[in-house]
């Protein structure tokens, strides 16, 4: 019988049991052995969304008090209640991984952590709010039906719910632009209007085209990722052209053609100079973004200190 | 209109809900932490939809053709009858906080009653509103407790809200000779009678939080005619903006 030895073996040991469950599929719970890159990915990708869902209120809760009718108010509101709830959900999944949410926070406050690019484009009419629902929740789902089936069980279980939620929100948003693209001619020139800026930025979500895309090949291996960026671009496109097609709108792109080799669309590429440039804080609103983050949180430290205080003295005469 | 006391009544309990879920809906993306903004937000859709229910009712027993939509965006400042409070700006967290309290625990006794009227549909409007108004005044009155009792900063800003707002709460109490008498019908609440427990509840919180009542206090009064503070006008202008711009339009 040989002897227990802790230490090297013990490790190449968990190594290949994490391994051998990404093989078969199997999920990876907070309390498993994980490679600690495996770790910094998630976080980093996990933060990263939740920070996209929290910022994400801010363009569309600018039109909750100038929403055109009580309908539209109620679920415009519900809408970015969801979203502020995804990003509590996140948070907590982020969490189970040993970082806190306030270290998670202090990232995005200082511009240090990331959110999702598009959140930097200003929302000017009340057809923005429809494009949003359409295009941007439609590429976000896109991004996420994925992530349902991603290897690791918190993260994939907040997806389950997210997804859910973000279909409904993508139909809301159709709706949106079907009421104004049916509607009077100003309403149709708004939503014309709207498209023409979203759907550019909206292609960008998917990433950056295949071959510069860097942290692709771990999330593959991974499943924290299983489609390219590029797979996903060409479905999110061939979907949404019939969609502008009923809407009788006309897509931005002048050279978008149907390829019936491929049984898809070519089209153009987005200006990955204007990519770089809103990622590197240099997009229409990173600053209003941020600093309205900043705001709020600050404004706010005097109602979180009191929360703990009271809480403290109720402790202490417990 | 044969029932026009009853638009007006309706009209006034719309007007507030309406009047205060906008200024709550403000916060929305903004509270002071992720938690409370959601709690908020759910309160704005809580009395965001009590007010659609009670637009639609008036539009209904107003019967000229207008909808909820209508009443809410294409009314002038002088046509809205909220009480002020609910138009005050929301200044910081406790000053939202302490307005709510003292809506809620207003609301929690006038829907109560409400829930007993005669007339089915404003019976019906305020049994589901009153199990909504429960929550808000459980989650406004412990944040009141928690300001109260919570640092030397949040006692001092909630002492501030209490100064600021006390003069607005009178006008819960202000009643017409129509109300009295749709009230008289078992239709309507003559609100004058919630007073004393409206007191009652509100200064054993406040006490509770160690708060003190301004002694120099005066009732200010004029809502309930149209006649608003200046914050209502803007207010409005925001929330009316876009209906007004394309008036033909559907939405």
């Amino acid at each position: 019988m040989s002897e227990f030895k802790p230490g090297l073996n013990m490790s190449v040991n968990f190594e290949e049991v994490f391994e051998s469950k990404l093989a078969k599929n199997d999920i990876i719970e907070p309390k498993d052995w994980m490679p600690e890159n495996y770790r910094k990915h998630l976080i980093r990708q996990i933060s990263q969304h939740a920070h996209s869902e929290v910022v994400g209120m801010l363009p569309e809760g600018n039109w909750i008090t100038r929403a055109p009718s009580l309908r539209a108010k109620l679920v415009l509101l519900a809408k970015v209640q969801d979203e502020g709830g995804h990003g509590l959900y996140l948070y907590t999944a982020a969490e189970s991984l040993g970082i806190s949410r306030d270290e998670m926070l202090e990232a995005l406050h200082t511009g240090k952590a990331k959110y999702s690019s598009i959140f930097n484009y200003p929302t000017l009419t009340w057809a923005d709010i429809g494009a949003i629902g359409w295009l941007v929740d439609g590429a976000a789902i896109m991004n996420q039906v994925m992530l349902q089936r991603t290897s690791y069980g918190p993260y994939a279980r907040a997806m389950v719910r997210i997804c859910k939620e973000e279909s409904f929100h993508q139909r809301q948003g159709y709706e949106v632009m079907t009421k104004l693209s049916f509607g009077t001619s100003e309403q149709k020139e708004m939503a014309q209007d709207a498209l023409n800026r979203w759907w550019y930025p909206t292609l960008m979500m998917f990433g950056p085209p295949d071959i510069e895309s860097p942290n692709s090949d771990n999330a593959l291996k991974w499943r924290i990722k299983r489609e390219t960026n590029d797979q996903l671009r060409q479905r999110f496109v061939n979907q949404t052209i019939p969609q502008i097609e009923y809407l009788g709108l006309t897509c931005p792109d002048k050279s978008l053609k149907w390829n019936e080799a491929k049984k898809g669309y070519d089209f153009s590429e987005p200006n990955w100079e204007e990519f770089k440039n809103v990622i590197h804080g240099k997009g229409p609103c990173n600053k209003e973004r941020l600093s309205s983050r900043n705001k709020s949180h600050k404004e706010g430290e005097w109602v979180r200190a009191a929360a703990m205080e009271f809480a403290r003295k109720q402790n202490e005469t417990a | 209109m044969e029932n026009k006391a009853l638009f007006y009544y309706i009209l006034n309990l719309a007007d507030d809900k309406l009047v205060l879920a906008q200024r709550l809906s403000a916060w929305t993306g903004h509270g002071p932490f992720l938690e409370e903004d959601l709690a908020l937000t759910n309160i704005a859709l809580d009395i965001f939809g009590t007010a659609k229910s009670l637009l639609e009712y008036a539009a209904k027993i107003e019967g000229k053709g207008r909808t909820e939509d209508d009443l809410a965006f294409f009314r002038n400042e002088r046509q809205f009858t909220n009480c002020l409070i609910c138009e005050q700006d929301n200044g910081d967290y406790a000053k939202t906080i302490l307005r709510q309290a003292f809506m809620d625990s207003f609301d929690y006794l006038l829907y109560s009653q409400l829930a007993k009227s005669k007339d089915e549909t404003l019976a019906g409007i305020a049994a589901k509103s009153i199990k909504e108004i429960t929550y808000h005044k459980r989650h406004s009155h412990s944040w009141v407790d928690r300001f109260g009792n919570g640092t030397e900063e949040s006692k001092t800003r909630l002492q501030t809200a209490i100064n600021e707002l006390w003069r607005f709460t009178g006008e819960f109490f202000e009643t017409t000779d129509s109300d009295k008498e749709l009230a008289k019908q078992s239709i309507a609440v003559d609100a004058s009678t919630l007073k004393g427990a409206w007191e009652k509840e509100i200064l054993t919180l406040l006490q509770k939080a160690n708060m003190t009542i301004p002694l120099d206090a005066y009732m200010q009064t004029g809502g309930r005619k149209g006649v608003h503070t200046e914050h209502l006008g803007f207010l409005l202008s925001e929330m009316q903006a876009l209906p007004r711009m394309l008036p033909d339009a559907k939405w």
